[in-house]
Formats: C-alpha cells, sequence, structure tokens
C-alpha cells in the first residue's frame, strides 16, 4: 500500500451503468489533467445496457505513471449493490463518500476510514423536476462535492461542462446548477480540502487523453485506408467508430457529398475478413477490427491470406476469454491464437502497442507491413489500451510519409515483362510481385487457396507446394527486422536478471521497476513490439541468467512463444502471469517479482 | 497436376465482337470437370455472354467459393484475374473487391451447396446490400466432389443414386432472393442456351446484384431416374416464362412493340432489357406478381425459368454508401491524407 499525498492518490468511483455516470468521471479526470496533473484512468465496466455495477478508477500521479496503482484512497459509492465490495477495497486511513439520503449503518463497521455522507438524491429531487435528470444530475452533484474535497479549479470544470453540452446549450445551466449543488454542501459540512487533493501544476504540457481505438482509427486514415468491414464486438466497436467520424470530417467531398472511403457492417466476422481481403486484393487499403471471438472466425480467411499472399489487415482488441469470456474486462489472451491463426502451417506477423500513441502509430505500420508483405498483420490491442483514455504525447504526422504499397506491377511495367508469374521470387527477397484485376491483360492470374506452384499454376505436386510454402516461411521471417523493435531500458546498476514484457504490462511494469530499483533490486527490461522475434530478443535472454516475462494470460502465452520462436532454455524464463482480467498494476508486479527475487537469491 | 492449357486455335472467317477478339479469346484452361457436366455449358455461356458484350477480358472479374461450379472459373476468361475463394464465401471477397473498383465487371460462380448450406448467409447479404455483381449459381442438387450428397437445393422426393429419398424441403434460391429485395432475380437450365446466353448478357448490364439459378445437371450422381434436377427432369418440367434481351445502348433500340407482349426495362447504361412475355398476366417489374407466379409454377411442378424480376431503381452498394465514382483504389495518397496541421488541429479535443 502506498500513502495518499498531494498529486499521488487513486479515486475510485462506483456507479450503476446506464446513469450517466460515465461522462461524469470522464469530466473529473479531464479537469484534473487540464490542471496540468497526471491522470490515469481506468473504466471497469459490465457487459450490460443499464443496471449492473461499474467502477472508474482515476489515478493522480504526479510524476506521470502510466499504470493503476492497485490501491484505493478515496471511494465514491454510488452504487447500493456493491457498497460491501467498495467498502473493503478501501486503504486504510482512505475515505469513503456516499449517498445519505437512506442511512448506511454498516459503513460504521471501519473505524480505520473517513465517511461522509451527502444526500445527493433529496439534493437532486427538491432541485430538478423530470425523472431521468433527477438520476443524471446526481452524477454531477458528486462531481461539485468531489471538486470541494479535492480542490478542483471550478473554472477548469464549468468549461468542460460548456464544451460537453456545446450542441445542447440548455444543458449547460441544469449542470452546472447540480455542481453547485454538490460543491456547496461539501464547503458546508466538511473541512474542505482532504489531506490528499491536487494542486496545479506544469506536468501535461504537449499531452494528449485520448484511448486506443481512437487513435487506431484515425491511423488507419492517416494511412490511408479507404475500405473497412467489420461485426460489431465489444470492445473493438469504437474504433470503426473512430474511422467512420473521421471518414466523415475529412473523405466527403464538399460539393458531391461522394465519400472517398466505404464501410460496411457486415453480418458476421466471416464476413467482413472476406470483405477486406476482397478490397485489399482490388488494391484498396482495409481493415478489420474485431476482438478474439472474431478472430477464431476469421481463421479460415487469415489462412487464405497467408497463403494467397493477400494483404489483410486486423486490429485484435483482446478480452478475456476463452468462448464468450469475460466482454468488458482486458487481458492478453490472443498471442499465441494470432501467432499462429488457421488450418495447417500458417504464420503471422503481429504487433503489440503499449497505448494509443502507439496504436496511432501501429495502424499506419500494420498497412505498410501487409502490403509490403502480402499477409495477414494483427495489431494487438486490449481493452484496456483500446477503451481507457490515456494520457500520451500529442500524436504527430510526419509530412513526408508515403504509403509503401509493396511489389504491385503497374501495366506500364507489365506491357514491357515477357509473362507474369504470381509467386516467382524474382528479386530473391522472397516476395513476389502482384497485379491488380483490370491493369493489363498480361497480368491476370487465378488467386486460390488450393495447392499452387510458384507460377500460380494448380497443383497437387509435393516438391513444387514445398517450394512455396518455404517461400513463405522465409518472408515470415525477413520481417523480423521490419517490425517495430523492441524497446530495451537498462537498468542503471549491474543487473543479472531481467524483464520482458509487452502491450499494456509497461506502465505496471516500468514502474514496479522503479520502485525495486530504489530497494536495490535491479533489473533490464526489455518490451516486445513486434513478432516474428528480432535477434535482439534472443540475446536478451542470452545475456541475463534469468528473465521474468511478465503478461496478461493464464498459459505465458508470450513465455511459451519465445520458447517456440528462439533457442533460448526453458529454465531461464520465469513467467509472471495477471489474469483476472482488471488492468495490471504494479503492486501486483513489484511483490511477483520481490517474491521471485527473494526466492532465487538475486537482489 | 497442372491446369490444363487449351489450345489456342483461330478460325478462317470466324466472327469477330466491336474490339475484334473472336469467341475463343474469351476461353480460359481445359475443363477438368465430367463429360456432359451441365457447369461446362455453363461456363460456355458465360464466355459467350462476354464475346457478345464486347467486355475486354483483363476488364472482368470472376469470383467463386469451392465446389465443382466454383472451379468453372479457370475455365473462361483467361485474361480476367480470378479468385477461387473459400467454401461459401465468395460473396463478402466479391463485396470487398467490387468497393475497391466499381470500374470493372464482376461475375461470380457458385454451387447450391456454396450458396445455400454453408454460405447462405453471405449469399443473402450480398443480394440485401445490392452488390453490382452477377451472381451465377450452377443448380444440381448435390455435392459432386465429396461423392453425391443432398444439397439444401434438393427437392421433397428427389432420390438420390443409390435410392434413399430426400426427407427435408429444398431452400429455392429464386424465391430466397425474392423475399430478400434482390433486384434482377432469374432462372435458366444449363440446357439451354438461348435462354441462358441473353439473361447472363442482362444480368452483367444491370446495376445492382443479379441472380440467375442455373439449373446444371450433375451426370456423375444425380441424372437418374426420380431424381429432380436430372436433364431428363428439367426438359419435362420446363416452363419459360419471361424471355430476356439485352440490346445496348449503342444499337438503334427499334423493337417491335406489341402491348403486354414485349417490356422494355431501360438501363443504368443507357441500354434497354427487352423482356417477352412468354405467359398472360406476369409482370417481371413487380416483385408480388413474381413471387406469386413462383408459388403456383411450384404447385404444378413446373420449373418456372427466364427473367422473374427486375428491378432497376433500387441503389446499388456504392450509392447507398455515397461513394464517388473513381474506384476507391485509384484515389491518391494525397487526398486521403489529412496532414500533420489537421492532426494538431483535431486533437484540441483531447486536452
Amino acid at each position: 500500500m502506498s500513502e495518499a499525498a498531494i498529486n499521488d492518490f487513486v479515486i475510485k468511483l462506483a456507479n450503476v451503468n446506464g446513469t450517466g455516470s460515465a461522462s461524469a468521471n470522464g469530466l473529473l479526470m479531464k479537469a484534473i489533467f487540464r490542471m496540468g496533473v497526471p491522470v490515469v484512468g481506468k473504466n471497469v465496466f459490465p457487459s450490460n445496457i443499464q443496471g449492473l455495477p461499474t467502477w472508474y478508477e482515476i489515478r493522480v500521479t504526479e510524476k506521470g505513471y502510466r499504470g493503476r496503482s492497485g490501491d484505493v484512497h478515496f471511494i465514491v459509492a454510488m452504487n447500493a449493490e456493491t457498497y460491501e465490495r467498495d467498502l473493503a477495497e478501501l486503504s486504510p486511513g482512505g475515505v469513503l463518500l456516499y449517498d445519505n439520503t437512506w442511512p448506511r449503518p454498516h459503513f460504521l463497521t471501519r473505524p480505520d476510514i473517513q465517511v461522509m455522507g451527502v444526500p445527493f438524491a433529496r439534493l437532486c429531487n427538491d432541485a430538478f423536476k423530470a425523472a431521468r435528470s433527477r438520476i443524471l444530475m446526481k452524477n454531477m452533484a458528486y462531481v461539485g462535492t468531489v471538486a470541494a474535497l479535492l480542490d478542483l479549479d471550478l473554472d477548469v470544470i464549468h468549461q468542460l461542462v460548456r464544451e460537453m453540452f456545446s450542441t445542447k446549450p440548455k444543458l449547460i445551466d441544469l449542470n452546472l446548477q447540480a455542481i453547485a449543488l454538490g460543491y456547496d454542501y461539501a464547503k458546508e459540512h466538511f473541512d474542505c480540502p482532504l489531506p490528499f487533493s491536487v494542486q496545479s501544476r506544469d506536468n501535461t504540457a504537449g499531452k494528449v487523453m485520448i484511448d486506443g481505438n481512437t487513435a487506431a482509427g484515425l491511423g488507419c486514415v492517416y494511412a490511408g485506408a479507404t475500405f473497412g468491414a467489420w461485426y460489431p464486438i465489444t470492445p473493438s466497436t469504437s474504433l470503426m467508430d473512430a474511422f467512420a467520424k473521421y471518414c466523415d470530417q475529412l473523405r466527403v467531398d464538399v460539393d458531391t457529398g461522394k465519400h472517398k472511403y466505404c464501410i460496411i457492417q457486415a453480418e458476421d466476422e466471416l464476413a467482413a475478413a472476406g470483405m477486406i481481403i476482397g478490397a485489399a486484393w482490388n488494391g484498396a487499403r482495409s481493415f478489420t477490427p474485431t476482438s478474439g471471438p472474431g478472430i477464431s472466425l476469421m481463421s479460415e480467411f487469415i489462412g487464405f491470406a497467408y497463403y494467397a499472399e493477400i494483404p489483410m489487415v486486423l486490429f485484435d482488441i483482446q478480452r478475456v476469454g476463452p468462448s464468450t469470456g469475460m466482454p468488458t474486462r482486458t487481458q492478453q489472451c490472443d498471442i499465441q491464437l494470432c501467432a499462429y491463426a488457421s488450418h495447417g502451417d500458417t504464420r503471422h506477423i503481429l504487433l503489440f502497442p503499449a497505448d494509443p500513441g502507439e496504436c496511432f502509430e501501429m495502424a499506419v505500420q500494420a498497412h505498410d507491413l501487409a502490403e509490403r508483405f502480402q499477409t495477414p498483420v494483427f495489431v494487438l490491442s486490449d481493452i484496456d489500451i483500446g477503451m481507457n483514455d490515456w494520457m500520451v504525447d500529442e500524436l504527430t504526422w510526419d509530412d513526408s510519409y508515403q504509403p509503401d504499397r509493396g511489389k504491385v506491377l503497374s501495366s506500364k511495367e507489365l506491357e514491357k515483362i515477357e509473362k507474369f508469374h504470381r509467386y516467382l521470387d524474382v528479386d530473391g527477397d522472397h516476395i513476389p510481385y502482384r497485379t491488380l484485376p483490370g491493369t493489363h491483360p498480361k497480368g491476370a492470374y487465378f488467386t486460390r487457396g488450393s495447392g499452387h506452384n510458384k507460377y500460380g499454376g494448380y497443383t497437387e505436386d509435393g516438391p513444387q507446394y514445398k517450394e512455396v510454402v518455404d517461400r513463405l516461411r522465409k518472408k515470415w521471417k525477413s520481417a523480423a527486422s521490419k517490425v517495430p523493435a523492441p524497446i530495451v531500458s537498462p537498468s542503471k546498476g549491474k543487473a543479472c536478471c531481467g524483464i520482458i514484457s509487452i502491450g499494456s504490462c509497461d506502465g505496471a511494469v516500468v514502474e514496479a521497476r522503479d520502485r525495486l530499483e530504489a530497494e536495490g533490486l535491479h533489473l533490464d527490461y526489455m518490451r516486445i513490439r513486434g513478432f516474428p522475434f528480432s535477434d535482439e530478443v534472443e540475446k536478451f535472454v542470452a545475456d541475463h541468467d534469468e528473465v521474468f516475462v511478465v503478461e496478461q494470460n493464464r498459459d505465458a502465452q508470450l513465455l511459451g512463444l519465445l520458447l517456440l520462436e528462439t533457442d533460448v532454455p526453458r529454465k531461464k524464463l520465469i513467467p509472471v502471469l495477471h489474469y483476472s482480467g482488471e488492468p495490471l498494476d504494479y503492486h501486483f508486479v513489484s511483490n511477483a517479482l520481490r517474491q521471485a527475487a527473494t526466492l532465487r537469491k538475486i537482489a | 497436376m497442372t491446369s490444363f492449357v487449351k489450345p489456342h486455335i483461330r478460325r478462317k472467317n470466324e466472327p469477330v465482337n466491336e474490339l475484334g477478339l473472336v469467341r475463343a479469346d474469351y476461353d480460359g484452361a481445359m475443363s477438368t470437370l465430367c463429360a456432359g457436366c451441365g457447369h461446362d455449358s455453363v461456363t460456355a455461356s458465360m464466355a459467350r455472354a462476354f464475346f457478345e458484350l464486347s467486355i475486354k477480358p483483363h476488364r472482368a472479374v470472376k469470383v467463386s467459393g469451392i465446389g465443382c461450379s466454383s472451379k468453372t472459373t479457370a475455365y473462361f476468361l483467361r485474361e480476367a484475374h480470378g479468385n477461387n475463394t473459400v467454401h461459401g464465401r465468395m460473396p463478402s471477397v466479391a463485396t470487398g473487391a467490387v468497393a475497391a473498383n466499381s470500374a470493372l465487371t464482376y461475375i461470380g460462380v457458385s454451387g447450391d451447396g456454396d450458396s445455400l448450406s454453408i454460405g447462405l448467409g453471405q449469399f443473402v447479404h450480398a443480394m440485401r446490400r445490392n452488390v453490382n455483381m452477377l451472381y451465377v449459381l450452377e443448380n444440381n442438387g448435390v455435392y459432386g466432389l465429396t461423392k453425391g450428397q443432398f444439397s439444401a437445393s434438393a427437392d421433397l422426393g428427389s432420390l438420390a443414386k443409390r435410392g434413399a429419398p430426400n426427407e427435408m424441403p429444398p431452400i429455392d434460391p429464386v424465391s430466397l432472393a425474392l423475399s430478400v429485395g434482390a433486384t434482377f432475380v432469374a432462372r435458366g437450365f444449363s440446357g439451354d442456351r438461348e435462354q441462358l446466353v441473353p439473361l447472363i448478357k442482362a444480368g452483367l448490364k444491370h446495376k445492382g446484384f443479379g441472380l440467375i439459378d442455373v439449373i446444371s445437371p450433375c451426370v456423375s450422381f444425380n441424372d437418374h431416374k426420380g431424381s429432380t434436377k436430372s436433364y431428363a427432369h428439367t426438359y419435362k418440367y420446363y416452363h419459360k416464362a419471361v424471355h430476356a434481351d439485352y440490346v445496348a445502348p449503342s444499337k438503334d433500340i427499334k423493337v417491335c412493340y406489341d402491348e403486354g407482349e414485349i417490356m422494355p426495362v431501360e438501363m443504368h447504361d443507357g441500354g434497354v432489357i427487352r423482356l417477352r412475355k412468354l405467359e398472360k398476366g406476369f409482370d417481371p417489374r413487380d416483385r408480388a406478381a413474381a413471387m406469386s407466379a413462383l408459388a403456383n409454377a411450384q404447385k404444378e411442378d413446373e420449373i418456372l425459368t427466364g427473367l422473374l424480376h427486375i428491378d432497376e431503381t433500387h441503389p446499388d452498394m456504392h450509392a447507398l454508401n455515397k461513394m464517388e465514382d473513381r474506384p476507391l483504389n485509384e484515389i491518391p495518397y494525397a487526398e486521403l491524407n489529412p496532414g500533420g496541421a489537421k492532426l494538431h488541429e483535431l486533437q484540441k479535443g483531447f486536452r
């Protein structure tokens, strides 16, 4: 446990979903961000539309750590269903704020915390007439109370309310009134601010708050994608929503109203996969966002695209499996599924973003790699990255960027060559040339998922078949130096052991390592960002006695992949596994590493 | 075994089309289907239709799923790209391909197994979207490559080769197409090219999804006595309702117009489909009439053929998605890239 302090504490808001709490909680986080203090926000929500428990956690971290801490210092308990659980979670010395319109004597069972009651329901019932307003305005009322207790800048909050309702100006006054109700009540009844509160800083300049799905959707716009197909699935839906929104803003001809893009909501994930393959085969940059269950369904087409060598970009916003699993909870459980998706010998290119900034960059890289290597490329995000607002450096764009459309023969080039063969390795780089339909009579070929030889003809001949699949493996392997390189952070002291991790584990791993370093435990850290693994990955393991592999799944999928794809010895890799479905926190990582280190007498 | 190469033979005084091409220029690889297979006849009809319409072979795209029928895309238009996708999933690949480049002519070839069992969902949704393509469903009531299992189009009581009757009702692609709003619905027979070639031409020129259900008997597994998809059965119960001829816009459209008998339907390219009614009181432009004619024919055990429904007014996928005429794959990146300054501006909302 860590003590709460100025600009360093965690506030958790317990709500009922479907009551409008999400926007109120987002407003609180944004207000702190605008006061120049870094924040980490996590929305833990149910797979439901209305009535089930939902939590929003805001970590205020002046030092700008990017993961959860695992502590809760301040609970806003607005859901009677979860009072017991919320009460139990609160750190000693913490504060619990609740709606005392009705008495809740059981809060008195914890003498080590401070309980504060505000009659939110009564205040709102007295102030507002409409039944829906009374529910919605309770959220804004607690925003006011929290603002008073944490000394938040009211001007910032008022400005945010005006922005939030800029299209519905009638609601501005109503919401400001509700905020004032909670604020004034707190000022009158409590000592404000609390010992832990927010003080303005200048630590968020040049930063933005954005979620990974929005960033990835925006990345697809900048990559020049013109076609997207998808089947709605939590938690990937907002990625296509973002793409659609930005296309609508940026890709509609002002005079004619005509679109320079096409988005199709498919009948299922199988069709979504087929559509993006058809579009890419025909020369349009295309992509599909999905989640694990969608990858299972798309596997047939993924094998087709792999074998017929058609570019394909898939975003897997991972959620907890197996089967339907926990659709709104996070995990990194599709690593091996995606690495080898589909029947037969298949292997794919994977990219692992760690935050929304990398979602944006890797969305562009994924399109370049898919067209360069003429193969499926997966961007493995997850709910934590995809659906939470993260504070990241403002996204930037290099205006000199030109998409890598890969080896596509033009009409002129076809005119010059004697005969075109689709799967011939002309340049010795394992990548054949392709042609687009309609270009030139000489460019025609027959695309098939059945056995084919290097000329593109049908075959059932062993040596001819092997020639093609052997090249495919070499082609895949050659992508190791083209995927984003791993990032290595050497320890300040001499380290005999290391950490390997991936994706959304990064924030918690970085913080755990910092804190262990302060305790004298030195660990080097490598974050893997792409698959196939580059030689650096194997070297990192070779250079250390032992390596902790931190990931969010039960079966140590990344560790397994390292064993399968490199020559590292099994006993050198020690799994650190988190798979409860909640975003990883640094306490979990530091505890696991500390324990392992003690056991091995490393420190 | 590699694909067979069909010999290129030119005859003297062979008729040429507007492009100066002969019919053989629309051939593909040699068929590897059984001798007498209905599908080969359909392949020849498709090649002829493209030839007669003077479509540049390399400006056509052939797509198919898996099965005997789907193999046939290799047997015509050797200069066109083909995509032999996965079982039952051709409509989705076609949808993406059509979205990427609307300037080409798309033909999908599928079978009753590919379309009505494993691919029923995609088949129906492509019709709903009104994807601009012609979809030829070569219908023989059985799975050939796996040796003669009934397909979903097998009629009630139809007998398998070894005598077992089919006991489940069939899915009729034509009735299905009418019920989900398909805009061009026809039925033909591989044994009647005189009817089939004009149907294919009209279907290729239709703006939107065109379905032609072609009864195409399987000589190896479903051409025996007791089968309702045999040559003999089809000839016996064959009923032509409407004949369709496509007249290109360049041609002088002078039809001997007999009120009530010939109905012209204007096409998007300025051409005209002339519908010749073979049946009184049946207007293919009326979906409800087509459905009722079909139901009546089924009651009489008749196989109703011809262009049974056409609707040129419903917007196709491109129009529904407000897409510009220029193919997506021809839009230069400079027009798609909003640029760094815009990115900065867009992020003001994220602060």
